[in-house]
């Protein structure tokens, strides 16, 4: 990266159904929260990025980043809304850290926000739906977890990853997500009870699928001069977005994620790490069977030992590769367009050493995986407390 | 489509859904379905002219919906599947019979069906599902 951008507050409202409070409020209290994490003040931003993926459907409101400037007291910066289905605010804070890097913009507020529970639940579905080809794949009567159990499907046949393994994920978010005072649901849950949920898409059953969610998020981006006065910056090492076709029957091959692997390649070129840097990583579990997949794309394991590499543990929080330590999409919530500026907030405090019982020992470099609709979009961002250096 | 939608959105699409009608690059030689106006390979040296598909093909994955997006309720369950078309592209498509004799690799053919109702009064859409092709036994 030419000009340096760190990250350096951070914050998210409590995530779940918050039937008394609404996207405004929501997202207001998340920026709030960011800004007070900074020691930077309200005046000192110049521009705020806004992530979300459906507010036209799932509230009837359009032009979001108006809305948000206006109750968090910014006017009259400039306010825009960004929109990669559920990669939304990653590419948010993708496209404030060129802003500062181009040197337009020295303090950017990147933040993510979603209102999905004034909807009912199958029109919820249908809005999703968005995410992938309205056309040619919702006009089937297909859905979120219908796509990802298509992409489950064929990798247990290929593969041979099976149902234990994936519920294993599921296992593994909520037993991290129980620390988390933020996260939705905070109980365990047992292999046995998610084979035995109510099956949603086979061979997908409730508790593989991230829940519905109200939630936001924020973060704040500066430039390296700025960081430089303040305490404890995160620096952003690098930051890369991929695209692949809209809908999942367009790709070539099923079990993996092209994007995904365009997007990390990218971003261990750029940053001279690989897979075996990573000390920490926040990663895209929206269907348990992502997760899986994830693993393999981002270089953690091979192709097609991604069930295994879980099955052995290797992602809990004291393994080889600690994935969703505060929860994942499955325990912390899944507000689509915040989930990719909570992702970054929770792996910054991980490099700041500030998640409490969630921490994880001498945490120094992180991922984040964010993925918008069965994987036409992927964002692969790397952050590091200090500079990061090849461990071998 | 889910949402209470006027006509011409179903009319411009009812060719491609009622016949399987979809399009060929006579550049590449490269088919699309859905239709494609553009050929994204040879882009200005394509030579986009309609192609009918035979609706003939064999699963590469298949799901029973069994929570449905809003419309799709009094269908429910069914399955869906991605098909590989014999022409060489594939889809996304409703699978009719019994969902235990569905499996990858099986080979379907084309059935005309009813697809879902856009609310009490609105439309009633058409277009393709598909069907497995009895399996032929082996003579003794």
């Amino acid at each position: 990266m030419t000009r340096r951008v760190a990250v350096v507050g951070v914050g998210y409202t409590k995530f779940g159904e918050h039937w008394e409070r609404s996207l405004r409020d929501l997202s207001t209290e998340a920026g709030a929260l960011a800004l007070a994490d900074s020691k930077l003040d309200g005046k000192d931003i110049q521009a705020l990025y806004v992530g979300n993926m459906s507010a036209g459907r799932f509230i009837g409101q359009g032009h979001l980043g108006a809305l948000a400037a206006e109750y968090a007291g910014l006017l009259p910066i400039p306010a825009t809304r960004f929109e990669a289905a559920c990669a939304s605010s990653a590419v948010a804070f993708k496209n404030a850290c060129i802003a500062i890097q181009s040197g337009k913009y020295d303090v950017i507020m990147a933040a993510g926000a979603e209102k999905m529970t004034d909807l009912m639940g199958t029109d919820a579905i249908a809005t999703l739906m968005g995410a992938g080809d309205q056309e040619w794949e919702a006009s089937v009567g297909l859905t979120f977890a219908g796509l990802y159990a298509l992409i489950a499907r064929r990798h247990m046949a290929v593969y041979g990853t099976t149902r234990e393994q994936m519920a294993m994920v599921s296992v593994n978010n909520h037993k991290n997500g129980v620390l988390n005072e933020r996260a939705q649901f905070r109980y365990e849950i047992t292999v046995e009870q998610v084979l035995k949920s109510a099956m949603i898409s086979d061979p997908l059953t409730l508790l593989d699928c991230s829940p519905i969610t109200d939630g936001a998020a924020a973060v704040i981006l500066v430039s390296e001069e700025i960081a430089r006065k303040l305490d404890n910056p995160i620096w952003v090492l690098s930051t890369s977005q991929a695209t692949d076709t809209l809908a999942l029957h367009n790709r070539a091959s099923l079990t993996g994620l092209n994007a995904t692997r365009v997007a990390a390649r990218k971003t261990y070129q750029e940053t001279g790490l690989s897979s075996r840097d990573i000390d920490v990583a926040e990663v895209h579990d929206c269907f348990s069977i992502n997760e899986i997949i994830a693993l393999e794309d981002l270089g953690f394991c091979e192709k097609g030992q991604g069930g295994k590499f879980v099955e052995d543990g290797k992602i809990s929080r004291d393994s080889e590769i600690p994935v969703n330590t505060t929860g994942g999409l499955k325990s912390v919530g899944h507000p689509v367009g915040a989930t990719g500026i909570r992702q970054l907030a929770d792996l910054t405090n991980q490099l700041r050493g500030r998640c409490g019982p969630m921490q994880v020992t001498g945490a120094n470099t992180g991922l984040a995986l964010n993925i918008g609709g069965s994987g036409a979009t992927a964002v692969v961002s790397m952050l590091a407390n200090g500079d990061a250096k090849p461990k071998r | 489509m889910v949402h209470k939608s006027s006509v011409p959105l179903y009319w411009r699409l009812q060719k491609s859904r009622y016949t399987l009608t979809g399009t060929k690059c006579h550049t590449c030689n490269t088919v699309y379905f859905p239709p494609k106006e553009f050929c994204p390979a040879c882009r200005r040296k394509g030579d986009i002219r309609e192609f009918r598909f035979s609706g003939r093909g064999k699963i590469i994955s298949y799901t029973v919906i069994r929570v449905p997006p809003e419309g799709f309720e009094k269908y429910t369950p069914y399955t869906v599947a991605i098909i590989e078309l014999d022409e060489g592209t594939r889809l996304s498509g409703q699978v009719v019979g019994n969902p235990e004799s569905i499996d990858i690799g099986r080979k379907v053919s084309p059935v005309f069906r009813k697809f879902h109702e856009d609310g009490p009064a609105g439309l009633i859409q058409y277009g393709i599902k598909f069907e497995l092709v009895a399996e032929e036994t082996p003579l003794k």
